[in-house]
């Protein structure tokens, strides 16, 4: 299947069970998104908010966001423009959530063989993943029927207003 | 005619809200939700301005339930203002079970008897796991999520495997759902997306509701879809009980709602209760538990007792039964945020509190508190915590150095006795 979107950028590499706390941390509930996003990650990786830059991709182990409901973790990375989201497994609301916010969010194996900074490019549609710096082409489980409508929608906001106009 | 599917109690409630006769697991359904939970968290103050967004209203206020719990009290002009709004929202949209400053929202469900067998709900909060413990199906969502709901009354899912965990025989002394929980964490792990635990045996049987809803709560520790526990006789009193103090006083169909024998599961655990001694989950995971033991003598500056899952009716008993006649070791701090206005009424009742306030405890307001930063009582940098909150990721309680140690209400108490990480069981023989 074809259509995409199709999405290339830098990796940025995470390990496995990266939380939401660390990703919105309460702290900053109150503060405005851009305060918020300024503070994502950075009990991890103190570079990734203030470095990461449009369409870069994020890469991680198993578990990614794990916990909270808040939205704010995937959030943060729309509004840091991460451009697609691959690990190996999800925790489930966050999943949702960044889905719902129409970032390409796939489940991909072979997580092992990116590098930080590698080139990627991600077919959401298709589930290719082409590691551009290495030469390497993987596999992700693809987004399919609705899910796909949403990230191709831009996120459940733009469908619920194609939806509402639609009279459904 | 052809005899129907066994299905778990996980898919007859999905089947139910979907409007078929039977689900499979990995099937993309859309669900009719029951009800709603809002919390001023991630409710109003991010729904409302999709709702203008939007250019619609909310698609069924009897079937929208709406609390404060995150940011009660205000202590600061960004606190208040979102109460506020909390409040104008529950006003123009005519949402008349609005309970503000009342109490933590997954604890008011089970209080109000909000909850029926067989029910499918949602949630604005990942703890909204909780409700399981009526043996209906309620999911945490994200806000975003939560708007679609409140517009369209719909979600979508993919049916979930069920994983059946069981607990039979009795607790030692000193021991209770909470170290349950700890333990599974760690026996379980926290990736089980796409799988509710159902919990059974005559462990489960024994527990108040409350604990029972310890039990669904930290399903969200084990990354499940949600946790359920099937409704008996001790449902059907309870909600019969919160009928007859403003509940919705609905019917308790208990026979309706069971797994049906031979339904398929994905796993099946047994454990034994007596075995099972009080846990501890070391910083920054409730995966990272051990017994008691590994931990003991660990020195403490902050001993915690609050939140949805640990500062409920049970937990301040708990603790009271530690606290009476001792006192809290100088160089530490025990700090009670009480689960809501009715559990610190009871509590007062029953001498719990005036036990807890001779011991030198502090007295926070009722809420969510330092569970998640939001309150009183957060931690400094490099400070040590034990609590009987649900999460101890880093930075989860204020200062990305501080270490929070999760436990349950009892070795919570016994170590703010000890100043250290203490064995409850040593004060309770």
């Amino acid at each position: 299947m074809t259509g995409g979107p199709v999405v290339v950028g830098a990796a940025w590499v995470f390990g496995d069970d990266i939380n939401t706390d660390v990703m919105a941390p309460g702290l900053y509930f109150k503060s405005s998104m851009a305060e918020m996003a300024r503070h994502c990650l950075e009990a991890v990786n103190p570079e990734f908010a203030s470095s990461v830059k449009p369409g870069d991709i994020v890469v991680a182990g198993r578990n990614f966001g794990i916990g909270s409901a808040r939205e704010q973790a995937a959030m943060a990375f729309q509004y840091l423009g991460v451009g697609a989201i691959l690990a190996q497994s999800f925790g489930r609301i966050f999943y949702r959530n960044s889905i719902n916010f129409g970032i390409p969010t796939l489940v991909f194996n072979e997580v092992e063989s990116i590098e930080a900074g590698d080139s990627l490019m991600v077919d959401a549609a298709s589930g290719a993943v082409t590691n551009r710096t290495r030469g390497v082409e993987g596999q992700a489980a693809p987004l399919s029927g609705h899910l796909l409508t949403l990230v191709r929608a831009g996120g459940l906001m733009p469908y619920l207003h194609g939806r509402l106009a639609a009279g459904e | 005619m052809t005899e129907p599917l066994a299905q778990t109690l996980a898919q007859k409630i999905i089947a139910r809200a979907s409007g078929t006769a039977s689900v499979a697991p990995g099937e993309i359904v859309t669900c009719a939700v029951d009800l709603a939970l809002l919390l001023d968290s991630g409710g109003p103050r991010r729904i409302w301005p999709r709702l203008k967004e939007l250019g619609t209203g909310v698609w069924d206020p009897e079937k929208i339930v709406l609390a404060t719990d995150h940011f009660t009290p205000a202590v600061d002009a960004q606190s208040a203002a979102i109460l506020k709004l909390t409040r104008e929202f529950a006003d123009a949209f005519g949402i008349k079970r609005f309970y503000d400053m009342q109490g933590i929202g997954h604890v008011l469900l089970a209080e109000k008897g909000l909850l029926r067998p067989g029910m499918f709900a949602c949630g604005g909060d990942s703890h909204s796991s909780m409700g399981g413990a009526f043996g209906c199906l309620m999911m945490g969502f994200g806000a975003i999520e939560m708007t679609g709901v409140v517009v369209t009354g719909e979600i979508w899912l993919q049916v979930p495997e069920t994983i059946r965990v069981g607990w039979h025989g009795e607790f030692a002394s000193g021991v209770m759902a909470k170290d349950v929980m700890l333990k599974l964490c760690r026996e379980l792990g926290m990736q089980n997306a796409n799988r509710v635990i159902e919990f059974h045996g005559d462990t489960v049987s024994a527990m108040s509701m409350g604990e029972r809803g310890v039990l669904c709560n930290m399903s969200a520790e084990l990354g499940a879809e949600t946790g359920v526990v099937a409704a008996d006789e001790k449902t059907a009193a309870a909600l019969a009980l919160a009928s007859g103090q403003g509940g919705t006083g609905a019917e308790c169909d208990v026979a309706a709602w069971q797994s049906d024998h031979g339904a398929q599961v994905a796993a099946t655990y047994e454990f034994s209760a007596p075995d099972l001694l009080p846990q501890v989950a070391a910083p920054h995971s409730p995966a990272n538990s051990a017994d008691v033991d590994v931990f003991e003598g660990k020195h403490i500056d902050q001993a915690y007792i609050g939140a949805c899952v640990g500062a409920k009716l049970e937990d301040l008993r708990s603790v009271a039964e530690i606290l009476k006649g001792r006192r809290i070791a100088s160089g530490t701090r025990l700090l009670i945020a009480p689960a809501s206005q009715a559990v610190l009424q009871a509590a007062t009742a029953d001498g719990s509190i005036q036990a807890i306030a001779d011991a030198g405890a502090y007295l926070l307001p009722i809420g969510c508190g330092a569970c998640a930063a939001l309150g009183a009582g957060i931690l400094a940098e490099h400070e040590v915590c034990i609590s009987s909150t649900n999460r101890n990721f880093q930075g989860r309680m204020g200062a990305n150095s501080a270490e929070v140690y999760l436990a349950s209400p009892y070795t919570v108490a016994a170590s703010a006795v000890a100043g250290r990480i203490a064995d409850p069981r040593e004060l309770l023989q």
